[in-house]
């Protein structure tokens, strides 16, 4: 592993559903800053449960309960209140959720005004055109900012729901399968922006798509049944795999 | 069986073909040069259009699996090592249809017994073809280890091939008439030890193959 700063660092997570039937089991790894990590596995084996703990999605389950800490730098984040965690890691979904009642200009800054936060009109222009700029959306859509979000493009939605997330200025950004909704050509500029992206922030993935993760990923993490049974620098996860489990999986030899 | 699969396995076979071809390409042109025997020396000589198409369909084979199935991990590593192990064969085959082609050219030359001994031009034939056949041993069984003898083989060719110079030049003086058949038996082993050296990286290519392990350019004792 490179020796760039840590930024997350999960400690023996565990987290379960059912009382007995645990999704994540005993996981330990640290997130490098500035860096883009993928967490790759079959259905089932705990990656989105994972991603999603990092800023306590997954306790909008019924019944989950949850062992073990992830410090975002020094700090717990189950010591956190969930508005000041979100704030700082964002989550991006499968498909574009853009609020469809919502014109482009809104869904930008739709998180300060669910939150409250009052802001002047120049700091919320501002806002709107520094995220759709880093989203590379800001010359497709500058004259139709008070349209609404959803007549853009299936990748021109996943553009605007990051620029939503990048509003609030995150130290993370969580994205689960963001392409898979998305022709080639959208994936290939959300793979390009999220590359860009991690100048300035951190990049945690789940992805199905194992060549994206080998395109655009700095480490990799292979989970199966809730294990972390691997997780090193993408090159050496595709050239030269520790766990025979890994191999099969990235070879599709799995199961 | 998955796609990916189903092709490395046909490039396998490919590969194991190719690969006896071109142990019999170099045990007949040894045993030509041995025996003199220029008929064994045509049929090298025939043969070696059908290694030149192996190695095609072997190179299309590989551009093919990379281009549509993206192996990663052992897989990438099994295609690009079988790449270069392709070229490899290649060119020991042109060795021995280099060797073939010098005996069919001068059908009069006969080599003399002592000197075939004192350069151990026989030791040399026979451990390249030891050294090929434990490469494909090695490929064929996916253990490294197997390959592990060719590096040292590999030193004693180009051992037996730097002595040959002072010996074949000592005989020359002594019988200035066969200069030119020594020159014919020094052409052959600069062949054989050029044969040894692509063995050589062959075994390389097997290590990196099964072991993830770079041996190029590194020390091997």
């Amino acid at each position: 592993m490179n020796t760039d700063p840590s930024i997350l660092s999960i400690e023996n997570l565990s987290i379960a559903y059912d009382k007995d039937k645990l999704a994540v089991k005993n996981v330990s790894a640290t997130i490098k800053k500035n860096a883009i990590t993928a967490i790759m596995g079959p259905s089932g084996c705990g990656k989105t449960t994972l991603l999603r703990a990092i800023n306590r999605m997954h306790e909008l389950y019924p019944n989950i309960s949850t062992e073990g800490k992830i410090k975002l730098y020094d700090e717990n984040i189950y010591d956190m209140s969930t508005i000041k965690l979100r704030r700082k890691v964002g989550m991006v979904f499968q498909r574009p959720n853009p609020f469809p009642t919502l014109s482009i200009y809104e869904n930008v800054i739709a998180g300060y005004k669910l939150n409250g936060i009052n802001l002047k009109r120049s700091e919320r222009d501002e806002i709107v055109e520094t995220s759709l700029k880093n989203v590379a959306l800001w010359e497709e859509v500058k004259n139709s900012l008070h349209k609404k979000g959803n007549f853009l493009s299936g990748g021109q939605q996943q553009r605007l729901c990051i620029a939503r997330t990048l509003a609030f200025k995150p130290d993370v950004i969580l994205l689960d399968e963001p392409t898979s909704a998305l022709d080639p050509i959208a994936t290939a500029k959300i793979e390009d922006l999220l590359v860009d992206l991690k100048q300035n922030y951190t990049i945690v993935l789940v992805t199905h798509n194992m060549t994206q993760a080998a395109r655009i990923s700095d480490n990799s993490m292979y989970m199966y049944l809730g294990e972390l049974i691997e997780y090193d620098e993408t090159t050496q996860i595709f050239t030269n795999p520790k766990h025979t489990s890994t191999q099969n999986y990235i070879t599709g030899r799995f199961g | 069986m998955r796609q990916l699969e189903q092709e490395l396995t046909s490039l396998r076979h490919d590969v194991i073909d190719m690969w006896k071809l071109v142990i019999s390409q170099v045990s007949n042109s040894g045993e030509a040069i041995l025996s003199f025997d220029k008929e064994l020396a045509q049929k090298v000589s025939m043969r070696e259009r059908k290694v030149d198409a192996y190695e095609l369909k072997i190179d299309s084979e590989c551009e093919n699996i990379i281009a549509l199935h993206q192996p990663v991990a052992i897989d990438l590593r099994f295609v690009l090592a079988v790449f270069k192990i392709n070229s490899n064969l290649e060119r020991i085959a042109d060795f021995a249809y280099g060797i073939s082609r010098m005996l069919i050219a001068n059908p009069s030359v006969i080599l003399d017994a002592e000197l075939i001994t004192n350069t151990n031009v026989r030791v040399m034939i026979s451990e390249v073809n030891k050294m090929l056949t434990q490469g494909l041993d090695a490929f064929e069984n996916e253990k490294s280890n197997f390959a592990a003898a060719i590096f040292s083989e590999d030193y004693q060719v180009d051992e037996i091939n730097n002595n040959a110079a002072r010996i074949v030049a000592d005989y020359i003086q002594k019988n200035p008439d066969r200069a030119f058949e020594c020159l014919q038996l020094i052409a052959a082993i600069r062949k054989l030890e050029r044969i040894g050296d692509h063995c050589s990286n062959i075994a390389e290519e097997i290590f990196f193959y099964i072991d993830a392990k770079v041996l190029k350019h590194a020390s091997k004792k």
